[in-house]
């Protein structure tokens, strides 16, 4: 069984049809690099598993976004927990303006918990987690505006994880950052990958190969292609994600 | 001298004509505001003592002083205040999270923006025809205060909704993945972190309010009062209004006194103000 599938998925912005028919399932623990030229779809399809898509006017959405097998789309379904259990990191580092500490505990605090040595136990370990706490443990009450961004975007994995989600999505989630910090998250990527299913889009075509088990290759709101990463990387069957990855285009 | 040149000079010479206008407009108006302060001080300030404050209107000029006008003007911005903060705030933070985009949505947005345009006199006529006397409020301090809501609300509004669209959208999407919802979203982040801009719009709000005058002639606030409101139903004078009064008589001590008047006015808006300021920065750093 998949992690998270769609089905048939199609998606529009009033008269933009940005999603075409795509069916696509991920594996449990396995991360997959969603690659494609930009404006092909790629965080519409990655903000449909958390909803975030709904957020905005005018969207129509079809088909079945399954997570565990069930359709979140449902209206049974809380939206605020999928969006505990499907956690997102975004492209540019968005702290809220308030303390380190309060960043990573803000999830579990609106989410009911208020057991200080769990909140402080549970920071530790995401930050942890996150490749920060060495850097930060001293000044766990700064701004965290104050700190570094490759270490805003640490502290905003640190914050999705914090809530103990099973899924992470990743939208581009070392474009805005140094080399250094990048690789930092790459590594990160590969050490997250033993508890969670990760999502990843990118434009780094030498990123997907490194922390990718499965590409899929996007192109004008269909999936053109979804394989092995090494298999896309080194033998791609389609001639567009050929180009794609060759460079010739996008 | 090279085409780059010429350009750069024409330029700074374009530059400095700005400059140079700019300043005379800035000291054309800041002369006119002298001028004023400086006539009205001459013929008020010698009228200001603590008797002027504290007595009631008189027949005798020498014997008049402002203390219906000043606790009609304190408590009508209080209920004004208590009155439009929650209700334009609440309305800027439904059209701007909840209702949706679409043409009605737009429809009332314009219909706001229109709204903050309209003459203060207008909403005189409102108020008295709708609280003074369909509503049986007479011509009470409650409804002096419904009045003065309905025609501060809309600057309310719009600042607030300003003020709510500035928080950048990371901000919504970094609280709402990790599982708030869209009220708890609004009291943690959003309506904190738009408070400084939130607390400008309702300065200028209330300012507008305690200079406003047309409005409560209008519904029929009072011009000779000697006692002080007891209840929201009591009637009620301003400081504005019993400047006005004195203004239009023929004797020359009454305008002193109504001068004497606008110096408390201005220094109570000016004691506002800088409230929110200080108000404003402590919360904005
Ligand atoms: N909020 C929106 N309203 C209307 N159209 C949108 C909206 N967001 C995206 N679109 C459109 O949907 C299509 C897909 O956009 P999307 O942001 O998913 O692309 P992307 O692959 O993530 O691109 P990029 O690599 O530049 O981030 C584009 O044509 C875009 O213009
Ligand atoms: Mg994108």
């Amino acid at each position: 069984m998949f992690k998270v599938e769609t089905k048939n998925l199609n998606l529009h912005y009033g008269t933009t049809h940005a999603l075409k028919g795509v069916t696509m399932g991920i594996k449990e623990n396995n991360v997959v690099a969603m690659i494609g030229p930009s404006g092909c779809g790629k965080s519409t399809y990655l903000r449909l598993f958390n909803r975030m898509n709904d957020l905005i006017d005018n969207v129509k959405i079809e088909g079945e976004v399954l997570f565990n097998g069930k359709d979140i789309y449902n209206g049974n379904i809380r939206v605020e927990e999928i969006r505990k259990k499907i956690g997102m990191v975004f492209q540019k580092p968005n702290p809220f303006p308030k303390s380190i500490f309060e960043n990573v505990a803000y999830g579990l605090r609106v989410n009911g918990v208020n057991n200080k040595k769990f909140i402080e136990e549970s920071v530790e370990r995401s930050l942890k987690n996150a490749a920060l706490w060495d850097e930060v443990k001293d000044d766990l009450k700064k701004s965290a505006l104050s700190i570094s961004g490759g270490q805003q975007q640490r502290l905003c994995i640190a914050r999705a994880l914090a809530v103990e989600p099973s899924v992470i999505l990743m939208d581009e989630p070392s474009s805005a950052l140094d080399p250094i910090s990048n690789a930092k998250i790459e590594e990160l990527i590969y050490e997250l990958k033993k508890k969670y299913t990760i999502i990843i889009v990118t434009h780094n075509m030498q990123q997907a190969a490194r922390v990718s088990d499965r590409t899929a290759f996007f192109y004008l709101g269909e999936l053109i292609e979804y394989n092995d990463t090494k298999e896309i990387f080194t033998n791609p069957k389609n001639e567009r994600t050929q180009n794609y990855i060759t460079g010739r285009f996008g | 001298m090279s085409p780059f040149e010429r350009h750069s000079l024409e330029q700074r010479v374009k530059d400095l004509v700005f400059q140079a206008v700019a300043i005379i407009g800035l000291l054309f108006a800041v002369s006119i505001l002298v001028l004023l302060l400086v006539n009205v001080f001459k013929d008020g300030f010698s009228r200001l003592d603590w008797s002027f404050i504290t007595s009631y209107p008189s027949r005798k000029a020498e014997n008049a002083g402002i203390i219906p006008g000043l606790a009609g003007t304190l408590l009508l911005v209080l209920l004004t205040a208590i009155i439009s903060i929650p209700i334009g705030i609440g309305a800027a933070i439904y059209l701007e999270e909840y209702g949706r985009k679409n043409w009605l949505g737009r429809l009332v947005e314009i219909n706001i923006a229109n709204l903050a345009g309209v003459p203060s006199i207008v909403y005189g006529l409102l108020g008295l025809g709708l609280f003074v006397r369909w509503m049986q409020l007479d011509r009470s301090l409650l409804a002096g205060a419904l009045t003065m809501g309905l025609l501060v609300m809309p600057v309310i509004i719009i600042s607030t909704r300003e003020a709510i669209k500035a928080v950048p959208s990371g901000i919504r999407e970094a609280s709402w993945a990790v599982g708030a919802t869209k009220w708890q979203t609004i009291w943690h982040h959003l309506l904190p972190i738009a408070f400084p801009s939130i607390l400008t719009g309702i300065i200028l709000a209330i300012s507008r309010a305690i200079g406003e005058t047309a409005p409560l002639i209008t519904i029929g606030a009072l011009t000779y009062v000697t006692f002080l409101p007891d209840s929201v139903q009591s009637p009620f004078t301003v400081l504005p209004i019993q400047i006005f009064n004195w203004v239009s008589r023929p004797q020359e001590a009454f305008h002193e006194n109504a001068a004497a008047g606008i110096i408390v006015l201005l220094l109570f808006t000016l004691f506002l103000n800088s409230m929110a300021i200080i108000l404003r920065n402590r919360f904005s750093k």
